[in-house]
């Protein structure tokens, strides 16, 4: 047996778990091949994902293993493509579909927020819709303003949505896998700037389930900080500064955007009295105003300072280097954010 | 009004001449059934039992009934706001579309999908969508399971002729068509999109203009004469079957009342509509029926009494049928 061989023969043994240090893309190409190896009833569909593996290299190898009929390019076609979705789903196919660009969401938002969050409802329950959309989205790569945007606040208010946030190689690879196996709507937002990072994943490992509310990254005592996808990092790193001056900083991944459990953002709250989101979106309409107004709801008496929202500056995103770069909030305006609470 | 569609598959398709006598009284039985539900549903409206709005399909009953014909229990079927024909031509229970109407917990989704959503799996009643053009792409997606499962099954979807200019149209035209989907998209040209004529939103009045250039198979068949629509669907169902691809059929038909409940139907002149009652599609099949000697005028009038009382006994059951409640009805099944 070669090397590769050996490889490929490893790789064969789904249930056979093992901790790996991998890229987010990697992340999302395992869970799309572990999932696709599961279940015969999932295909994926999108544009240019087939024999080139996707514009970002997210289905690398799938049609070499799965073939065109459950790997399919798609016409440039989003409202189709994604409404077929809904129409493979209630004939009992999990269908994942990948929109190259978030910003693309806005072409199929008709499919999305009238007929996938809303069919399994109207049916009185009768029908199952097991569908994952998954969309590129994010800043810092100097896309220009139709190519930039992580589009989280579009689809907040949909009932009938699940939507989820990985911010790193470990949650892209779980919450996909448990994205793929809910029979509800799931849209799993991916940001561009993380496909190269990496970290350590439980690669193989069967038992997941969909996480249900935030997760602490960081423990401390001193402040909250709740971040989602890129700026979960930028969180990391402020909290790494704090730390040098003794401010112990905690850091919460949002993670899952809808349905948006605030309950243990605000016990953190109760522990260490300051709240910062750090949001990569406009200020209006966004995640973080929601967990503003619900810590202030359930921990109001906890709090020593007002709440702080950081946010991209209310406009589209500029394309000049240096202008995305002082939209996107840095590690050093969360930490100067933090100590002008305390 | 429609030389170009008359006569067109009847006589181009040899598939209604297979049909039995029996299924032949049997497609003018679904007719009747649907005439006497849209009927009952304006006088349980007026009762105070239905509410919101609704967009009855009398005049267009032909084109469900004769397309159901043509399909197998395993087909999967997509409509329109206008869906109750569809539901009922594929043998959706007549209590359970009268509590959906009505809004109960024993309505065909519980009653929290109404009249413009009716939905029944199990019958492979994939949806009915209010959205205009919203059900092309979906149906496309069935007709992609059905290509995978492999097991010849076929989609249909139902649209009205404002959908062509819509998005949608296009995009699931051209995926059905570039993957060789059995798709059969079923185009009842009514001749009005609410209370616009077709020419005032549309360059043409054939739509079949419009599916060709996609390099689709299409048909322009008179929606008015069940056979014609039945041997057309038939055609069109045996090329999918048989990894055909997919086909376009422009059914042209008319529509006897307005758009939605408030809709006098004004903007049409009272000899267009007075030509089209003259080809209602019921009373022409009833008449062609009673001339080949299949039935007498007596039986006719049996089929329309027993549907009436059908309908009747069936909204009555459903009038008494419990409200739904969302705690134990519904948060059970679906996630909040
Ligand atoms: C996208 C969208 N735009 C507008 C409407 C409002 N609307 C409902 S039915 C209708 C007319 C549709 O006409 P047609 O497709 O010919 O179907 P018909 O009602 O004649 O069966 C319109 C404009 C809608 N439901 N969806
Ligand atoms: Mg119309």
């Amino acid at each position: 047996m070669t090397a590769n061989e050996k490889m490929a023969a490893a790789e064969l043994k789904p249930l056979q778990m093992a901790i790996q240090e991998i890229t987010y893309r990697e992340a999302i190409v395992a869970a799309l091949r572990e999932e696709m190896r599961r279940d015969p009833k999932t295909l994926i569909m999108g544009e240019d994902i087939g024999a080139s593996g996707g514009p970002f290299k997210t289905c690398q190898g799938l049609y070499e293993e799965f073939g065109a009929s459950r790997v399919r390019d798609t016409p440039i076609a989003e409202t189709g493509f994604v409404g077929a979705a809904l129409g493979l789903a209630l004939t009992g196919y999990r269908p994942i579909v990948e929109i190259m660009f978030a910003d693309f969401l806005g072409v199929c938002f008709d499919q999305i927020a009238n007929s996938i969050a809303k069919h399994r409802f109207m049916s009185g329950g009768r029908v199952k819709t097991p569908i994952v959309i998954r969309a590129l989205g994010g800043a810092g790569l100097r896309f220009g303003a139709q190519h930039s945007q992580t589009a989280e606040s579009w689809l907040l208010s949909v009932p009938g949505l699940k939507i989820i946030c990985p911010s790193n190689p470990e949650q892209a690879y779980l919450m996909l896998k448990a994205a793929i196996r809910d029979d509800n709507p799931v849209l799993v937002l991916e940001h561009k700037a993380l496909l190269s990072t990496k970290g350590a994943a439980p690669i193989g490992l069967d038992d997941v389930a969909m996480p249900t509310g935030p997760r602490v990254l960081r423990p401390g005592r001193h402040a909250t900080i709740v971040a989602s996808l890129a700026m979960v990092g930028k969180a990391l790193a402020a909290a790494d500064r704090l730390a040098l001056e003794g401010i112990e900083a905690e850091v919460i991944d949002v993670q899952v955007l809808r349905p948006l459990n605030v309950s243990p953002i605000s016990d953190s709250v109760r522990r260490t009295n300051i709240l910062v989101t750090v949001e990569e979106q406009a200020p209006t309409g966004g995640w973080s105003s929601d967990v503003v107004a619900d810590v202030v709801s359930q921990a109001f008496d906890f709090l020593d300072a007002p709440p702080a929202r950081i946010t991209l500056p209310d406009h589209p995103l500029p394309y000049s280097p240096h202008l995305e770069d002082s939209f996107i909030p840095s590690p050093e305006r969360i930490a100067a954010t933090v100590k002008s609470l305390l | 009004m429609n030389e170009r569609a008359a006569g067109n598959a009847r006589a181009s398709d040899g598939a209604a001449a297979a049909l039995t006598d029996e299924d032949r009284i049997d497609l003018l039985r679904t007719m009747i059934m649907i005439r006497e539900f849209e009927e009952q549903v304006q006088r349980s409206y007026l009762e105070g039992l239905v509410h919101g709005t609704t967009h009855l399909c009398n005049g267009q009953e032909a084109v469900c009934a004769g397309v159901a014909k043509a399909l197998r229990d395993d087909d999967y079927v997509s409509y329109t706001y206008r869906g109750h024909g569809q539901c009922l031509a594929r043998g959706m229970d007549l209590e359970a579309a009268f509590a959906e109407l009505f809004g109960r917990a024993t309505g065909a989704c519980g009653g929290l999908g109404g009249s413009m959503h009716l939905t029944d799996i199990d019958h492979g009643l994939i949806g009915a969508f209010g959205i205009v053009g919203a059900g092309l792409p979906v149906a496309v997606g069935a007709g992609l399971s059905a290509q995978l499962a492999g097991r010849k099954q076929v989609s249909v979807c139902f649209f009205g002729d404002g959908a062509v200019n819509i998005g949608a149209f296009h995009e699931a035209l051209n995926i059905a068509q570039v993957w060789r989907l059995p798709v059969i998209f079923v185009c009842e040209n009514n001749l009005y999109g609410e209370f616009s004529h077709i020419l005032h939103t549309t360059p043409y009045e054939d739509l079949v203009i419009r599916a060709a250039s996609y390099a689709m198979r299409t048909e322009l068949v008179d929606g008015n004469d069940v056979l014609a629509v039945y041997a057309a669907a038939a055609g069109a169902v045996a090329r999918a079957r048989d990894n055909g691809g997919p086909a376009f059929l422009e059914c042209k038909t008319y529509r006897h009342r307005g758009h939605s409940r408030t809709d006098p139907a004004k903007y049409r002149a009272p000899a267009e509509v007075e030509a089209w009652l003259k080809r209602d599609p019921l009373s022409l099949y009833r008449a062609e029926l009673c001339a080949a000697g299949l039935i007498s005028e007596s039986d006719a009038d049996r089929f329309t009494i027993e549907a009436r009382s059908a309908v009747k006994a069936a909204a009555d059951r459903a009038a008494a049928a419990p409200w739904p409640s969302l705690k134990q009805d519904f948060m059970a099944k679906t996630f909040v």
